[in-house]
């Protein structure tokens, strides 16, 4: 179970693995996400489903390294397997139970930051393939770390691009190409969707404010169990604590508590730290 | 066959050493220890024990045999009604239960049925184990959700009568709350847990893990796609419990749920493994039930100055008496007639204190017990770097919302009649999925109940 079937590398630091998990293929939705433990001694890590294929029973998943953990997962090689997969956990997203007029009458930008770009990707190409309109805004530091960018092409009518640096597409962030895209080039949306960092999701909520268009983020809490069970993913959502893992993990971005999330965010910063020295002592000395 | 001896104390681990590590408390009976203790039961003609207990193992029964050296006839007594003796023996409530009623107790001490039975167990475990009788396969499906105690009693049962039986476990690692919830120097996971699973398997009944009912599968999709003729849920407690004070969401605050799972199931309290957990220099857990308890132990060992906050006083602690005891051997302070009103942090949101105010019992409420009312202008800080909330849980609502017809009480738990049934044909539940949270040996008790409502269930169709 759970074997690696494809690997590959989008960036030196981002990797996309398909891994066999028939149960989760065939039950998933875009919006939900699941948890990976590579090794028995593993933590349990929350990721977004980047896609899945419910005919090959497997499921995409986009991982960066950060951590530890992140990087025991990119450790692994094809044909090999993981410890445990699963879910899909969470609720689909809002749009899975739209009817076909409900979805025609909307118009949808997505605001996709880093490694959240992967997650956005199974949600595009949900809307096209039901024929709704999608716009696309990738933003990421500089060209060589920006991901799926092909892949959306495929699946949306406008993608646009950001970069810090300018080394492709639109120099600046990606809240500031979507004023332009709603205040100079006169688009039109009736529905936003940020993925991405905390800090991104927070400003595009600010921006989609200002510009007075509603906004859904995913929130990528801590979690232990994804099942309710812990309360480690618990936001602030319109001043009532909610358990993103059974309630989310998308909400209405107006209501998110963001400085709390990203608080909440860095509860094991130093343990991780601590972590992360012990893990690279011990490589040393072993070899 | 009644002698005057008193009960036979057990041996246990120094409670100066014992909080420094993880192993477990209570070194148990050994044969000389279990034989002399078993000579103490009296042998009633109508035994209130056996009565007391939810399974109704055969207890003077069994006894007799340890008494006589017979310790596999003795565990074969138990295995009737028991699949997880070797669990129930540690962590059930006897002196509420089968030596709560001990006729013995009612002018000294009651036998030591708990310790017995458990020695039994860990004997019958270490040389071979009791091989069940198990009827032919009878061609009959049944899926159980979760494999905590409510799942693997009835699991065990069905299996026994010759059905298919399947657990599915939402974990990566089968037992519920014997892995995730009770910790290891109470249940030890690898000599006590793990065995009683691989007895559960050895009947036959298959466990898929990393399965979320109401996610990964639903079941309807048992029922109608996977041939399943019935169902038995035993999803578990379900979602911790918050105070709603200001504060809870402050860096440094976790429910009890959180801190023993990573602790238990995650294996934090080992450098091998990757999981982290925070305590610091000092923890307040709020709540007095077995859960806190266990929460404030495992604090104390991972080196945390402890205290446990309860609003009402130490008479009222809903946890077993034997716990209160053990962490007050380890130096666990206890802070009663105290209740939070608010979590205080330093500037960047990190827990710095928990403001309480005092409490006094006042008139008795529904329940019989008083209830508890702030003492106006008392309230003072207890300085902590961690605040662990152990008040309880409410239901998991997955499985109810996507279950057409499983009807939910108002409090969110199934509806299942005392046999289990619930008002979805062909569905049956258990455990604290449907009395909230309770103790393993009820939730065992309704899953061999509901073992047999399959079962009559299945062959009157």
């Amino acid at each position: 179970m759970y074997k690696i079937v494809s690997k590959e590398m989008l960036t030196p630091t981002i990797c996309r693995m398909n891994v066999e998990a028939p149960r989760l293929a065939k039950a998933a939705n875009p919006g939900q996400f699941l948890i990976v433990r590579a090794d028995e001694r593993g933590e349990r890590i929350p990721l977004t489903i980047s896609d899945y294929d419910k005919d090959a029973g497997t499921i995409t998943i986009v991982t960066q390294q950060i951590g530890a953990s992140s990087s025991e997962i990119i450790s692994y090689e094809e044909g090999e397997s993981f410890a445990d997969v699963v879910g899909p956990l969470g609720i689909p997203s809002e749009f899975i139970g739209m009817s076909p007029e409900e979805l025609k009458a909307q118009r949808y930008v997505f605001i996709a930051g880093g490694v959240g770009t992967a997650p956005v990707y199974p949600q595009v190409k949900w809307l096209h393939e039901r024929g709704v309109a999608v716009d696309v805004i990738i933003g990421a530091k500089t060209a060589d770390l920006m991901i799926y960018v092909k892949e959306m092409e495929a699946v949306c009518d406008n993608l646009y691009l950001c970069t810090d640096d300018g080394s492709v597409g639109f120099k600046g962030l990606v809240t500031a190409r979507l004023e332009k895209l709603v205040l100079e080039e006169g688009k039109k949306y009736t529905q936003a969707v940020a993925i991405g960092p905390m800090i991104m999701m927070k400003f595009a909520t600010l921006t989609a404010r200002k510009l007075e268009l509603p906004i859904i983020v995913s929130l990528n809490t801590l979690m232990v169990d994804g099942t309710g069970m812990c309360g480690a993913c618990r936001v602030t959502v319109a001043g009532k604590t909610r358990f993103a893992c059974v309630e989310g993990p998308e909400f209405n971005g107006y209501d998110v508590d963001f400085d709390e999330a990203m608080r909440r965010q860095t509860m094991y910063r130093k343990e991780e730290t601590d972590a992360n020295e012990h893990h690279k002592c011990r490589i040393g000395r072993g070899r | 066959m009644a002698n005057k001896i008193p009960r036979v104390p057990v041996r246990e681990q120094d409670p100066k050493v014992r909080a420094t590590n993880f192993e477990e408390v209570c070194y148990g009976y050994d044969e000389q220890e279990a034989m002399l203790e078993a000579t103490r039961c009296l042998h009633c003609k109508n035994p209130r024990c056996v009565a007391a207990c939810p399974v109704s193992i055969s207890i003077p029964n069994f006894i007799a045999q340890v008494a006589e050296g017979n310790f596999t006839a003795a565990a074969e007594i138990i295995a009737k009604d028991s699949s997880l003796p070797a669990v129930c023996g540690r962590v059930c409530p006897q002196e509420t239960q089968c030596e709560g009623s001990c006729i013995l107790g009612v002018k000294g001490e009651p036998v030591a049925i708990g310790k017995l039975e458990r020695f039994v167990a860990d004997w019958s475990r270490e040389n071979g184990g009791v091989k069940p009788e198990i009827a032919p396969a009878n061609g009959h499906k049944v899926a159980v959700i979760g494999s905590g105690p409510a799942g693997l009693a009835c699991a065990s049962d069905l299996a026994k009568l010759g059905y298919a039986v399947t657990i599915f476990e939402a974990l990566h690692r089968p037992g519920g709350v014997l892995e995730y919830g009770i910790p290891e120097f109470r249940l030890p996971k690898d000599k006590v847990v793990a065995p009683e699973i691989e007895s559960v398997k050895a009947l036959g009944v298959k466990i898929e893990t990393n399965v979320i009912a109401g996610r990964t599968i639903t079941i309807d999709t048992l029922l109608d796609d996977e041939g399943f003729d019935a169902v038995f849920i035993g999803s578990g407690a379900g979602l911790p419990k918050f105070m709603g004070i200001p504060g809870e969401n402050y860096n440094g605050v976790f429910s009890a749920n959180e801190f023993l799972t990573r602790n238990n199931l995650m294996k934090a309290y080992r450098d091998d493994y990757m999981t982290p957990i925070h305590a610091g220099q000092k923890v307040v857990v709020v709540g007095g039930g077995n859960v806190a308890m266990d929460a404030a132990r495992t604090a104390l060992r991972l080196g945390a100055e402890t205290t446990i906050v309860y609003r009402r006083t130490e008479n009222e602690l809903p946890a077993r008496r034997e716990e209160v005891h053990h962490a007050k051997e380890e130096g666990i302070n206890f802070a009663m007639l105290t209740n939070p009103v608010e979590i205080l942090a330093d500037e960047k949101g990190w827990v710095r204190a928990i403001k309480c105010i005092r409490m006094e019992l006042g008139e008795p409420d529904e329940s019989g017990r008083r209830s508890p009312v702030a003492v106006p202008g008392s309230e003072f800080e207890i300085e902590t770097e961690t605040v662990i909330m152990s008040l309880g849980t409410s239901p998991n609502p997955l499985i109810a919302r996507t279950t057409d017809g499983l009807e939910v009480t108002r409090r969110g738990c199934l509806v299942a009649d005392e046999r289990g049934a619930t008002t979805r044909e062909g569905v049956f539940a258990g455990g604290d999925a449907v009395t909230g949270a309770a103790t393993v040996i009820l939730a065992m008790g309704a899953g061999r109940k509901a073992a047999a409502a399959i079962h009559e269930y299945i062959t009157s169709k």
